[in-house]
């Protein structure tokens, strides 16, 4: 029978895990009143169509920030979130380097928890995933007993030895303790012994060292990748922080509202950044160098509701190459409004404000949209020019279709946007309209 | 569990601990009658008889009869011995009757959720809206007809009023607590359903049961009392009950015999004060919002200026001058002097 | 020593200091001892300036940034010499210190959210500051006043009447922000403020802080853990290391030349897009109520000396500018010529395993 290790050399570099078309959508409940009124509660699109495959061997960093839905597709990976469409396949290791296709995101019950033998998860915060009542022993053993793979006294020696391998040793100081009498790197350590305890081929760590000191952090990296190294294991490591990915990944999915915008190997991603996004983290992330100044062309905003998002490419309202075909929508013109209103005298604000009138009618997100009264229209226009020969590289008028006089008001009509899938450029995929080769199209001149 | 309990009680400071400590006084009395009351009480609960003379009826406490005799030629003292008993044991059963179904309801409430939780939930909350007494007396009633007017009946006619409260504590703490990340750990290895309500969640949601079992025990005492007084209680010829006996005393008023409802009557409000004391001291220590840390006093030793100003000082101290940040000179003062030591190990 | 403090002006350098910080300690009491949370820490801080204090969990950071606002928990004592312009913190009467707060000392939290109230609009918070602090104010000005100040945050005028729950993160702590200067102190404490927010975000903040001294000529202590923010941010930085600052100097300086093991060896263990290899500190900081004698830092430091855990050192200024308390860096540079060869010695370390560790 081909040990783990044969099996990996074998089968290294081929798919293990593939993710087609996955979206995980939570519907929101909306508030009593919300209900009331009859308005629409809408959904959250954590993971909003994601396409990759996992490679045996590897790690594979999902980098992101809050709202990324790094998490929730970790999680969806482990059937502990469930896909509402598309699937995950896991591709079972069987003898002599054959596998058996299991569809995860079908699965439920027994046929899941069989699973968890092969698909194991580190979690981020290491003081809450231990349970409170349970002694170390125990707490780490569980996953053999549960299965029961393993009991009595040849549990207890499995439990000393998956403890010495992440370090806790002597086994027998930690086994009768509790986790309030660990530190916090000492309880990571417990969290992984008891991931790795049962040999899985998968493992999915949830920012495992955010929440530990930055002199620990590298001690338990180390130990994962020796553990990488020593058991064959693959793994995704969901982060924030591009550094340590840099440091600790082969491969990186950038992911932004739901979506993957970049993936590709470090290398490449590091060397030359595409997707407009991935150069702003990396412009971003501080340095302890006192010589790289504070980044000042960083995009603006923040991430969006993930419940509303933009319309197009998720990134537009953000994006400084931004064109016309990104998407623009109502939305983006109130947010032009209010920056520039930010840089006027109160005066000036109140009277441009008298103008423009209701300001929630741009919340609806809408190609067209009519602003002002048919008597201010023609003022309305002339402080949209205005604002435009401030700044006339905003990226938003270049997706302004054009301004126009109508009996209700100033319409306002917006280009046709479209959201870009992932799409091979130089040597990762790219889900920009600007890769692999830039759109360029006139902007729309109001007449 | 019982490190949680124990530990903080160190910690609370005055008036909390005076209380808890005066509780579990207060019940300990009772409990060494309860338990050991055919050696405290001088005759048996029913006793007319002392070597074939009847005792007197309604005599004054004197040396023979600390708290006198009734109008059933009984002893009060003994009555009031085994009333203890007899109110612990019922008390006892029914607490622990309500705490097992409650929590096992809460538990599986609070974890699956859905029309079961909601169901329940609304049952329970039904339940509670009552007054205890009240439902007592409807169980008691439905009660009597199946198993008579013993010890178990009356327990378990207590037993229902109760389960509300421990199955709202405990569901709502399970709800919480099933959303905590160790329970999704749990999930990620594999853990079914039921092993995740018993190991995981079932140690962590029950902190609060020992402190509503005591307020529910002192409670119930007194619901007991209720029960007797109305002769819905124990039957009198099964046990002694306090609330019976002052249900017989009532006429005793008028004609100035006070011993025979004031000794069982203190006994009803000693123990539920106690009880309650326990239980208002327990949640003092175990709550850690309400604990009121004892605040140690800190004493700080003289600070002299460092010699961050002695940068143009450097030489005049290297040459032998007493380094200020090496305190070995100053004055130790005794309950520092281990510290010192330690601090300055060569 | 004390007739420093009364010195003429001319002869301090750097008069026109805003905090001056001797010798504070902040001790709570425990039933093991007292818990030395912030042990001698000296430090000053000029107008318009930006000192970092850098640390670990543990190190007491936090402890002083609450303590210099006088905003400590009962039971926690203070002690040491405390000038804010001249002026005697530690003896102002609480009601004077409180006066103060807003006015002239301000806060800055981590968790925005948690430091709004949910019920109140953000105009009615201004007002609420605002009024506390100038009765006769009126609404009008009230207005005035806070939509500038928001607009230097980058909040537009159209959300005056919102309620926090309607703020993105990063906007709730430019809000805080915003709160917090709306009166113009000279001093503002800000206690870990981008910790909880996204890397894009917390750079929009960390140059809203970097552009503070611009607007509004304010001095910031910027409390982290995060030394990337340190460097980008601010102009001089403190390391701490069990309640005690065992460097501080210029951000450039610390940073290029670290004279302390500690500042070495933290930043040695920094995970930054120019890491390629991981280091660490073994061990784990000690226990505030008996730290290790001598340096605190021996036991972990791989340049300890038999003096180190013998005595405490002594803090001086090196050839760069930085102070730092460190045996062998006073070795190196000279500065240490009374010890004995014997004292010099390297000391034997013991092995630091797993069970120690942080």
């Amino acid at each position: 029978m081909p040990t783990k290790h044969e099996v990996t050399a074998a089968g290294a570099g081929t798919g293990i895990v593939a993710v087609s078309d996955l979206e995980v959508h939570y519907g929101l409940r909306g508030g009593g009143l919300a209900r009331l009124f009859g308005r629409d509660s809408g959904t959250v699109k954590a993971v909003d169509g994601v396409n990759f495959v996992l490679h045996r061997g590897e790690v594979l960093g999902l980098v992101g920030e809050s709202g990324s839905g790094k998490t929730t597709l970790g999680r969806a990976l482990l059937g502990l979130a469930p896909a509402t469409q598309g699937s995950i396949t896991y591709h079972e290791p069987g003898d002599g380097g054959s596998a058996y296709e299991r569809v995860v995101s079908e699965m439920s019950g027994a046929e899941l928890r069989k699973l968890r033998t092969d698909l194991q998860m580190v979690f981020q915060d290491p003081h809450a995933a231990l349970n409170p009542s349970m002694t170390i022993e125990t707490a780490v053993g569980h996953p053999l007993r549960i299965h029961g793979i393993a009991k009595g006294e040849e549990l207890r020696k499995r439990v000393a030895s998956a403890l010495e391998r992440v370090g806790l040793a002597p086994a027998e100081q930690f086994m009768a303790k509790y986790p309030s009498d660990l530190s916090g790197g000492q309880k990571q350590r417990a969290v992984i012994a008891r991931a790795i305890i049962m040999d899985p081929e998968v493992l999915v760590a949830d920012e495992p060292v955010s929440m530990l000191d930055m002199s620990v952090r590298a001690k338990i990296l180390q130990l994962m990748l020796d553990l990488k190294n020593d058991l064959g294991l693959t793994y995704v490591y969901i982060t924030h922080d591009l550094a340590s990915a840099k440091f600790f990944c082969d491969r990186i999915a950038i992911m932004y509202l739901g979506r993957i915008v970049e993936i590709g190997p470090t290398e490449e991603i590091f060397a030359d950044p595409k997707h407009p996004y991935t150069k702003a983290l990396l412009k971003a992330i501080p340095e302890p160098d006192p010589q790289k100044m504070v980044p000042r062309d960083l995009p603006r905003g923040e991430i969006p509701d993930a419940a509303r998002p933009p319309l197009g490419c998720s990134f537009h309202p953000r994006c400084p190459v931004a064109v016309a075909e990104c998407g623009w929508e109502s939305r983006d013109l109130r947010a032009l409004l209010e920056e520039h209103w930010i840089r006027q005298e109160p005066s000036v604000y109140e009277a441009e404000r008298e103008l423009v009138g209701d300001l929630d009618k741009l919340d609806e997100a809408a190609k067209t949209v009519t602003v002002g009264t048919v008597a201010n229209a023609a003022k309305l226009r002339a402080m949209l020019e205005g604002i435009r020969s401030e700044n006339p590289t905003e990226p938003l008028w270049t997706g302004v279709d054009s301004l126009e006089e109508t009996a209700e008001g100033l319409e306002i009509r917006f280009h046709q946007g479209f959201d870009p899938l992932l799409r091979p450029s130089g040597g990762v995929e790219v889900a920009c309209v600007l890769y692999p080769t830039p759109v360029t199209t006139e902007p729309a001149l109001p007449e | 569990m019982f490190r949680s309990l124990l530990s903080p009680f160190r910690q609370t400071t005055g008036i909390a601990r005076w209380l808890l400590l005066t509780g579990v006084f207060i019940t300990a009395v009772f409990v060494v009658c309860a338990l050991f009351a055919p050696w405290v009480a001088p005759l048996d609960f029913n006793q007319r008889y002392v070597d074939g003379v009847k005792l007197p009826k309604q005599d004054p406490p004197s040396g023979e009869f600390w708290f006198g005799t009734n109008d059933q030629f009984f002893d009060v003292f003994s009555r009031v011995v085994w009333g203890a008993r007899t109110a612990l044991v019922v008390v006892g059963l029914s607490v622990l009757f309500s705490v097992v179904i409650g929590v096992v309801l809460g538990l599986i409430s609070g974890f699956i959720g859905g029309w079961l939780d909601r169901l329940l939930v609304f049952l329970m909350d039904t339940l509670y809206a009552f007054p205890s007494l009240l439902l007592a007396i409807v169980f008691s009633f439905l009660l009597r007809d199946l198993l008579g007017g013993s010890v178990v009946a009356v327990a378990f006619a207590l037993t229902v009023i109760y389960i509300p409260q421990y199955f709202r504590v405990v569901r709502n703490t399970t709800v919480s607590a099933r959303e905590a990340t160790y329970v999704e750990a749990a999930r990620a290895i594999g853990a079914r359903n039921h092993t995740i309500i018993g190991r995981y969640l079932f140690g962590n949601v029950i902190q609060s049961v020992p402190v509503i079992g005591t307020l529910n025990a002192a409670d119930a005492i007194a619901t007991l009392a209720g029960l007797g007084f109305l002769g819905l209680g124990i039957q009198p010829n099964e046990a002694a009950e306090w609330g019976y006996d002052v249900s017989r005393a009532l006429d005793d008023m008028g004609a100035g015999i006070w011993w025979t409802a004031f000794f069982p009557g203190m006994a009803i409000v000693l123990l539920v004060a106690g009880l309650t004391l326990v239980g208002e001291g327990l949640n003092e220590t175990v709550n850690p919002v309400l604990r009121k840390r004892r605040l140690m006093p800190v004493d700080m030793p003289a600070n002299e200026p460092s010699s961050y100003l002695a940068e143009g000082d450097a030489a005049a101290l290297g040459a032998g001058a007493p380094d200020p940040r090496f305190r070995e000179d100053e004055p130790l003062r005794p309950e520092h002097e281990h510290r010192r030591r330690e601090d300055e190990s060569r | 020593m004390t007739e420093l403090y009364d010195g003429p002006d001319a002869m301090r350098p750097g008069s026109d200091l805003v905090i001056d910080a001797q010798d504070l300690r902040v001790w709570y009491g425990s039933e093991r001892g007292p818990v030395k949370a912030v042990d001698r820490v000296s430090f000053e801080l000029r107008k318009g300036e930006i000192l970092g204090l850098v640390g670990e969990s543990g190190c007491g950071k936090s402890t002083l940034g609450r303590g210099l606002l006088g905003l400590l928990p009962e039971g926690a004592k203070m002690d040491g010499h405390l000038r804010f312009k001249g002026e005697d913190l530690l003896a102002l009467p609480k009601k004077e210190m409180f006066a103060k707060r807003g006015t002239e000392l301000g806060m800055i939290f981590q968790e925005p959210l948690t430091r709004l109230n949910p019920l109140m609009r953000i105009s009615e918070h201004f007002e609420e500051t605002l009024k506390t602090h100038e009765r006769g104010i009126s609404k009008a000005e009230v207005e005035r006043r806070s939509l500038e100040v928001l607009r230097v945050m980058g909040i537009p005028p159209t959300r005056y009447r919102s309620y926090p729950h309607e703020f993105s993160g990063g906007m709730r702590q430019r809000l805080m922000i915003a709160l917090a200067l709306v009166l113009r102190p000279a001093f503002v404490v800000a206690d870990e403020p981008t910790t909880a927010l996204d890397v894009l975000v917390e750079a929009q903040i960390i140059r809203i802080l970097h552009d503070l001294r611009r607007e509004f000529d304010t001095s910031l202590l910027l409390i982290t853990h995060n030394l990337g923010i340190i460097a980008e941010a601010c102009d001089r930085v403190a390391v701490m290391y069990a309640g005690e600052i065992v460097e501080i100097g210029d951000a450039r300086d610390v940073f290029s030349a670290p004279q302390h093991p500690y500042t070495r060896e933290l930043l040695r263990s920094t995970i930054s897009l120019s890491t390629t290899g991981l280091n660490f500190i073994p061990g784990a900081p000690p226990n505030l109520v008996a730290p290790p004698s001598g340096c605190h830092f021996h036991p972990r430091c791989p340049d300890a000396m038999n003096v180190c855990a013998a005595r405490h050192p002594v803090e001086r200024t090196h050839p760069n500018g930085t102070r730092a308390q460190c045996w062998a860096a006073d070795l190196r540079d000279g500065m240490a010529s009374d010890l004995t060869s014997e004292e010099t010695a390297s000391l034997p370390r013991e092995e630091i395993s797993v069970a120690d560790e942080a």
